[in-house]
């Protein structure tokens, strides 16, 4: 059985750490060598007496291996010790090389990218489902999405402010929502899962009454029922209330 | 699997397949080979998804089943088919350089749908292609076919395993999971089809923005009701034929920096015929003669027979040693040495990584150590001619970061550290797998902080998209520059400005992780050729 020697351990130390922490490392080995007695020889507990805590200045501090060819010479001041962890970011010395450039980097970046995105596409991504929520427990108005898209509604509205002509506003009200409903099917794909057949009818067919409606000339917000009241005042703000 | 292995497998399954197809791929590479009903308990999703997900991975080549004992079909994943998906980018490319567009764009079906079949390819990659043309003008199965074939000539494509055909009627139940057999003569054979049509041009009256959801679209349904000539042979990609595709390009172009373009194209003349003949885990080509290599140089090249036979010998005496010369009956026999040539190409990574990151001295200490192979520290200060002091603090660092090792050689039989020889050496093969785990950690770092990048600036792109989707619809039905004008202020000048800059990091960001899978590509050569000889 080989002995636990302590140039194993010094060696380990060595191996194992940055130089910065080296000399901490050396720091503790020299510290653990002063706990645990004599530095030239395995003592045995029984002769503990005689080995005592310390070689009693007559082996004091000599060790097993040559400190000279570790690089700590005579005298020299020890390096100062750490006191923190190495930072996260540690500073760059030197500057990277600058990536190839060039036409075929560039088609080959573009190739990527344009994989990625339809990849996203294609039917293999499967995205995560809606979670079943039990709706007699809650109001029947929020299954439906009409709120949700008058709310959707006015927020893309409130970049119109400038006075158009009323037909104007209605055409882009019109692919406002054509546009919504496509951004809201995207949205819907990724936040919610159309797994049930009759989520999706109800849904269209609450699409086939928002477009019904649109096709009137009075605008969506003459027959508000009172529920945007307080929001609409809101988006009102920076406009002059006479 | 390592742990930045998975890391990094886990981000590009998300990317690429979502969340559910990557929480089930994970736990596979993880745990390996397991049933469905272990990974359903395990990670606690439903048994629809985890089916739906199985099946994504199978599809993908990604996955493979086996039938074990009692008839349980066991899943096991494969990590390092997960992470060829950062390559295919350039998959795509090679294959637009040797077979333009319709190559490329066959490629680009196959890595994408994992496995088709040759009916379904050739139609969907004619449609694709008359896209882009003009209008009028459509792309002819035929010519797709062609092109289809000579990627199965060249190899680029293969046959997936077929089901097994039994012949008597098997008495007992059908087996849980199909064998899947495949014949090594038969891998390249492209079934005699007809294909006789032309590319459909999609009708861009049906794709109007009028919010119907694109599942009631009706499909085509003439192209239902014919039978499929080729069902059940399905193809793939063969990356392994694409790798050693890169591998000779990396070879060909070391040559080229090395010497001149001459001693290139004689290499590549040389690699181009041994193609076939030499499979692509050989240590070395089979020895070819200096006269056939002369009459197989591409026609271009008009240099002499002597002319020839000076730079075989010139490439065969340089001390890289790519070509060596194994004979001398008819007019010397000279070979590659791909196994060598990939060591070389390992090493120069490995002294690059060395020069970029600790400079130009250590880079000196470091190729004389790899040139003297074991060295004490006195030795290395007196051959590299640095300072003690400097020569001890960088041979630390490299010994802190795994480059270089410590050999102990003991004087005495008890390992006195003061009697004892302490020889620095380069253990090339531990060192490449030291630099290849740091590659994988750093893709795992740069698409973490695309993501990032992307997420933060997510209300803006979103925003861009929306205005540049309204100015798009409104070109469509024709309005005046004013308005469009006014839509484009939408955006303030400030976002522009932060538009441009996060598209300019992820730009970076993306070539780095292209740049770094050069790199993963030469070092995974080089190991496995090395693991192959052992």
């Amino acid at each position: 059985m080989v002995p636990f020697s302590h140039s194993h351990l010094l060696l380990l130390t060595v191996r194992l750490m940055t130089y910065s922490v080296l000399t901490q490392c050396l720091a503790h080995y020299f510290f653990m060598v002063f706990l645990t007695g004599s530095l030239n020889s395995e003592a045995p507990s029984t002769m503990a007496s005689r080995g005592g805590g310390r070689g009693q200045g007559r082996g004091r501090g000599q060790l097993t291996f040559n400190t000279e060819a570790v690089g700590i010479g005579k005298g020299d001041a020890l390096p100062p010790s750490t006191l923190q962890p190495s930072p996260l970011f540690p500073p760059l010395e030197f500057y990277p090389v600058p990536l190839p450039s060039g036409e075929e980097g560039e088609y080959v970046l573009a190739l990527k990218q344009e994989l990625r995105g339809a990849m996203r596409q294609l039917p293999y991504f499967i995205r995560p489902a809606v979670p079943k929520r039990d709706w007699r427990r809650l109001p029947r108005e929020l299954r439906i999405r009409v709120r949700k898209l008058q709310k959707d509604r006015s927020t893309i509205l409130v970049p119109k402010r400038p006075p158009k002509t009323t037909e104007y506003k209605e055409e882009t009200i019109q692919k406002l929502e054509t546009l919504e409903k496509k951004e809201e099917e995207l949205t819907s794909e990724e936040d919610e899962e159309k797994e049930e057949e009759e989520k999706e009818e109800e849904e269209e067919e609450e699409y086939d009454e928002e477009e019904h409606e649109e096709e009137t000339d009075y605008i969506m917000s003459y027959f508000d029922n009172g529920e945007d009241f307080g929001g609409d005042s809101d988006d009102h703000m920076d406009e002059a209330i006479y | 699997m390592t742990q930045a292995e998975i890391k990094l497998c886990s981000l590009l399954l998300q990317e690429h397949f979502g969340e559910i197809v990557e929480k089930i791929g994970v736990h596979l590479i993880r745990t390996g080979s397991q049933p469905i009903r272990v990974i359903v308990h395990d990670t606690r999703t439903s048994l629809d998804q985890v089916k739906k997900a199985l099946c994504v991975l199978i599809q993908h080549n990604l996955v493979i089943y086996q039938v074990h004992r009692r008839g349980m079909v066991e899943y096991e994943a494969q990590c390092s088919r997960v992470l060829r998906m950062l390559r295919y980018p350039r998959y795509i490319y090679t294959a637009k350089t040797l077979y333009n567009d319709t190559g490329e764009l066959i490629v680009e079906e196959l890595l994408l749908n994992g496995k088709m079949t040759m009916s379904a390819l050739v139609k969907k990659v004619a449609d694709r292609l008359t896209e882009t043309m003009e209008d009028g003008k459509t792309m002819d199965y035929a010519e797709v076919s062609c092109t289809f074939v000579r990627l199965a000539d060249t190899h680029f494509v293969q046959r997936c395993p077929l089901v097994h055909a039994t012949e008597n009627s098997d008495p007992g139940p059908p087996p849980p999971a199909p064998t899947l057999v495949i014949n090594e003569k038969d891998m390249f054979l492209v079934p005699k089809l007809s294909l006789i049509g032309k590319g459909k041009r999609r009708r861009s009256s049906e794709d109007d923005a009028t919010g119907e959801p694109k599942a009631k679209r009706p499909k085509h349904t003439t192209d239902n009701k014919e039978p499929i000539p080729d069902d059940g042979i399905y193809w793939q990609a063969n990356l392994d034929r694409f790798h050693q595709h890169f591998r000779d390009q990396a070879i060909v172009s070391a040559v080229a920096n090395r010497m001149d373009q001459t001693s290139s194209e004689i290499v590549r003349t040389m690699l181009r015929m041994s193609e076939v003949t030499t499979p692509s885990s050989a240590p070395f080509t089979q020895p070819l003669s200096s006269n056939e290599i002369f009459r197989s140089l591409p026609v271009g090249y008009n240099i002499s027979k002597q002319v020839l036979d000076q730079y075989l010998t010139l490439l065969a005496d340089d001390p890289l040693e790519f070509v060596g010369k194994s004979g001398d009956s008819g007019g010397g026999m000279y070979i590659i040495n791909l196994h060598k040539a990939l060591g070389s190409l390992a090493t120069a990574s490995l002294e690059s990584v060395v020069q970029e990151r600790f400079g130009s001295r250590c880079a000196r200490i470091f190729r004389l150590v790899l040139q003297k192979k074991h060295l004490e520290q006195k030795q290395v200060e007196d051959f590299a001619m640095i300072p003690a002091k400097e020569a001890k603090d960088m041979l630390y660092k490299m010994l802190s970061e795994n480059f270089i090792s410590l050999q102990e050689i003991p004087k005495t039989p008890d390992h006195a550290p003061s009697r004892t020889f302490y020889l620095y050496t380069v253990n090339i093969l531990s060192a490449a797998r030291m630099l290849l785990h740091r590659c994988y950690k750093s893709i795992a770092n740069l698409i973490e902080r695309r993501q990032f990048e992307t997420k933060e600036n997510k209300r803006l792109l979103e925003k861009s998209q929306r205005v540049e989707a309204i100015i798009a619809s409104m070109q469509a039905t024709g309005a005046e520059a004013a308005q469009l004008q006014e839509i484009e202020e939408m955006i303030t000048a400030p976002e522009r400005q932060q538009l441009e800059t996060l598209k300019h990091n992820v730009n970076k960001l993306d070539a780095s992780e292209i740049q770094v899978d050069e790199t993963i590509f030469l070092l995974e050569s080089y190991i496995e050729s090395t693991m192959k000889r052992q």
